[in-house]
């Protein structure tokens, strides 16, 4: 499940102008990520986390080497065709959650939909899945102001899976929850890791979200530390 | 689009009561401009027609030394009627108006007034000329009621007519004042006094002569007559056109001045949500929007403000408006003063025009409003965005 390649990441660098210097982020990655991984990038703040996934959700570009996801080189695509990458296999989950706060539940995870043009009736049974998957079906009418924080991830799990994305890339998903809720949101995403084989890829340095990582890449500034994969026998063992 | 519409309309509506007051900003303006430029619409309408009830009829001929801006052209200002005519007047479709000279004497007092000899049975002015049918033992004579309130005349009143005829010899008698009109027609009332044609042509030894020669509206390309030159409606009523755009361009700056209150607010809004909203700029951009489809549903965004408020518009200014064009709107001035022909209480005329042509502008001037501030979304970093750092 996990062998086929879905991004491909060579001599990777990327520098940000500060003044009359550049800070570099990230120092030559290299690594493979495949299908269906559920992989987490590890490192303290400044590590370059953050910079390498919106790298790879093409919010950014590579100063130089190559970055291909799904097979597209994400440094040479245009706006256009970065965006047609995102809208159509690519799925985000951030921190702080970013629901558009005057849509509804159900509007919020219809919006990648809208943005596919999906018929009214596909839209919804797509929409209605999802939010069974997460259990928020209750909720469809709710505006997240309405909402705690763990079912405001749950809307941005939904809204992130309900186009069933290739790629899911979540940043610091667990930052603002509580463990309960943390824990209740990472068994989501595990499950639909491997119901949907979805590749999810985490920037995190949370405790919680590493245990059920099978794949842990460590990052120090800007660097790859460390690259473990989690045999199922170490993963029953923790 | 259709999705920006949608998505447009979902973040106004969410917005409540931001949304809500810049709306009704808008509609105020709607409401205000499409009213006024309906009064200045139903002006024209009334001082043109007006001007062809009581003054110029469907266009006239008009004697070729005659200037009625200048009083010293009327001595010299008749001709005999063409023959050609003649089937036309008998018909009733030309009427014939001699102008001339003189002075009348009301309560002693000496004023200079223009006579006017016109048919009694005419039918081209509404001029109560059949009045001038009245067996008196003066003349009878119909004036205006801005000229009975200015020389302090009213139905009965004897007063002694001076004038001086072909030959230059003055002469005089009485005329008594068989009725009172009231036109909104300066130039029809003010100094007029209108007896018989065949009465004023046997004074100023004039036999079968006028001055004017007014056609109904019924024949159109007429040709010219030797000695006579043909002033068309259009020609005629110029002056009112030329009024009325001298006004619509001081409303003008009324309207700038309304529209820039309502799109202060627009802008306003514009910048405040971009300013406050970066992170959701950021969400849609990682959701799959291009910057510059970010661009367009914050410009629909605000152009709908437009739309919402031509919804609103209707709702309250409908009525509003409706009841205006019947109840009308008196000015708190007397409109007589204006020297043209200006009734005392305007009805606002509103055309389909009219109103589309103010929702159309209106509409385009919100989008280019809204449109200048998104621009800076067209420069922001969706990471940055994301984060919701300030850019």
């Amino acid at each position: 499940m996990e062998n086929q390649s879905i991004i491909t990441i060579e001599k990777l660098v990327k520098r940000f102008p500060m003044g009359k210097d550049s800070f570099t982020a990230l120092k030559n990655i290299n690594l493979k990520f495949g299908t269906g991984e559920f992989t987490g990038l590890i490192g303290p703040s400044g590590s370059g986390k953050t910079t390498l996934l919106n790298i790879l959700g093409s919010l950014d570009v590579p100063t130089e080497g190559t970055v291909h996801v799904l097979g597209k080189s994400i440094g040479k695509l245009s706006t256009k065709e970065a965006a047609q990458l995102r809208k159509e296999s690519l799925g985000f989950i951030f921190q702080s959650y970013n629901l558009l706060v005057v849509h509804t539940v159900f509007e919020n995870v219809e919006f990648p939909l809208l943005l596919l043009k999906y018929s009214k009736s596909v839209r919804y049974k797509m929409v209605m899945d999802a939010l069974e998957w997460v259990g928020l079906t209750e909720k469809v009418h709710s505006k997240p102001p309405q909402l705690s924080g763990g079912e405001c991830q749950r809307v941005a799990i939904a809204r992130a899976m309900v186009k069933k994305p290739s790629l899911v890339l979540a940043d610091e998903p667990t930052a603002n929850l509580d463990a309960v809720n943390s824990h209740h949101i990472l068994k989501t995403m595990e499950t639909l890791n491997r119901e949907l084989n979805t590749t999810f890829i985490f920037a995190t340095h949370d405790e919680k979200v590493i245990s059920y990582l099978r794949r842990k890449i460590y990052l120090l500034d800007g660097r790859v530390d460390k690259d473990e994969i989690i045999t199922p026998q170490k993963s029953v063992a923790q | 689009m259709k999705l920006a519409i949608k998505l447009a309309y979902r973040n106004l509506i969410g917005a409540g009561l931001r949304t809500w007051l810049n709306v009704i900003v808008l509609s105020f303006s709607f409401v205000v401009i499409i009213w006024l430029k309906g009064i200045m619409s139903g002006w024209d309408y009334q001082a043109k027609t007006d001007m062809t009830n009581w003054e110029i009829g469907g266009g006239q001929y008009w004697q070729e030394n005659y200037d009625p801006l200048d009083p010293f052209t009327l001595l010299d200002s008749h001709a005999p009627i063409p023959a050609e005519l003649q089937p036309e007047i008998d018909a009733g479709g030309v009427v014939p108006m001699l102008i001339v000279q003189g002075t009348i004497f009301p309560e002693g007092r000496m004023q200079a007034v223009n006579i006017k000899g016109i048919k009694p049975d005419q039918k081209i002015f509404k001029i109560p000329t059949q009045k001038l049918d009245t067996a008196t033992d003066a003349i009878p004579a119909v004036i205006g009621a801005m000229m009975a309130r200015n020389s302090r005349l009213k139905i009965g009143d004897l007063l002694t007519l001076r004038w001086r005829d072909a030959n230059s010899t003055f002469d005089a008698a009485d005329i008594v004042i068989v009725d009172i009109f009231s036109s909104n027609v300066p130039a029809a009332e003010l100094s007029q006094v209108y007896m018989a044609l065949d009465k004023l042509q046997e004074m100023m030894l004039l036999p079968d002569e006028a001055t004017t020669l007014t056609f109904g509206e019924s024949k159109e390309n007429r040709s010219e007559i030797s000695g006579w030159t043909l002033k068309t409606k259009a020609m005629l009523t110029k002056q009112v056109d030329e009024m009325i755009k001298t006004k619509s361009a001081g409303q003008t700056i009324l309207f700038a001045i309304l529209l820039l209150l309502a799109m202060l607010a627009i802008f306003d809004t514009q910048v405040l949500s971009i300013f406050r909203r970066q992170k959701e700029i950021g969400t849609y951009i990682a959701l799959g929007y291009t910057r510059g489809q970010v661009v367009g549903l914050f410009t629909v965004e605000g152009t709908m403000h437009a739309v919402l408020a031509a919804i609103v518009s209707m709702i309250y200014g409908m009525p509003f408006l409706l009841w205006q064009a019947k109840v009308g709107w008196t000015m708190p001035v007397d409109a007589s003063e204006f020297g043209m022909a200006m009734a005392q209480t305007l009805y606002p005329v509103y055309s389909i025009g009219l109103v589309a042509s103010t929702v159309i502008v209106v509409t385009l001037t919100t989008a280019v409003v809204s449109y200048l501030p998104s621009r800076k979304i067209a420069k922001m970093n969706p990471t940055e965005a994301l984060r919701g750092k300030l850019q």
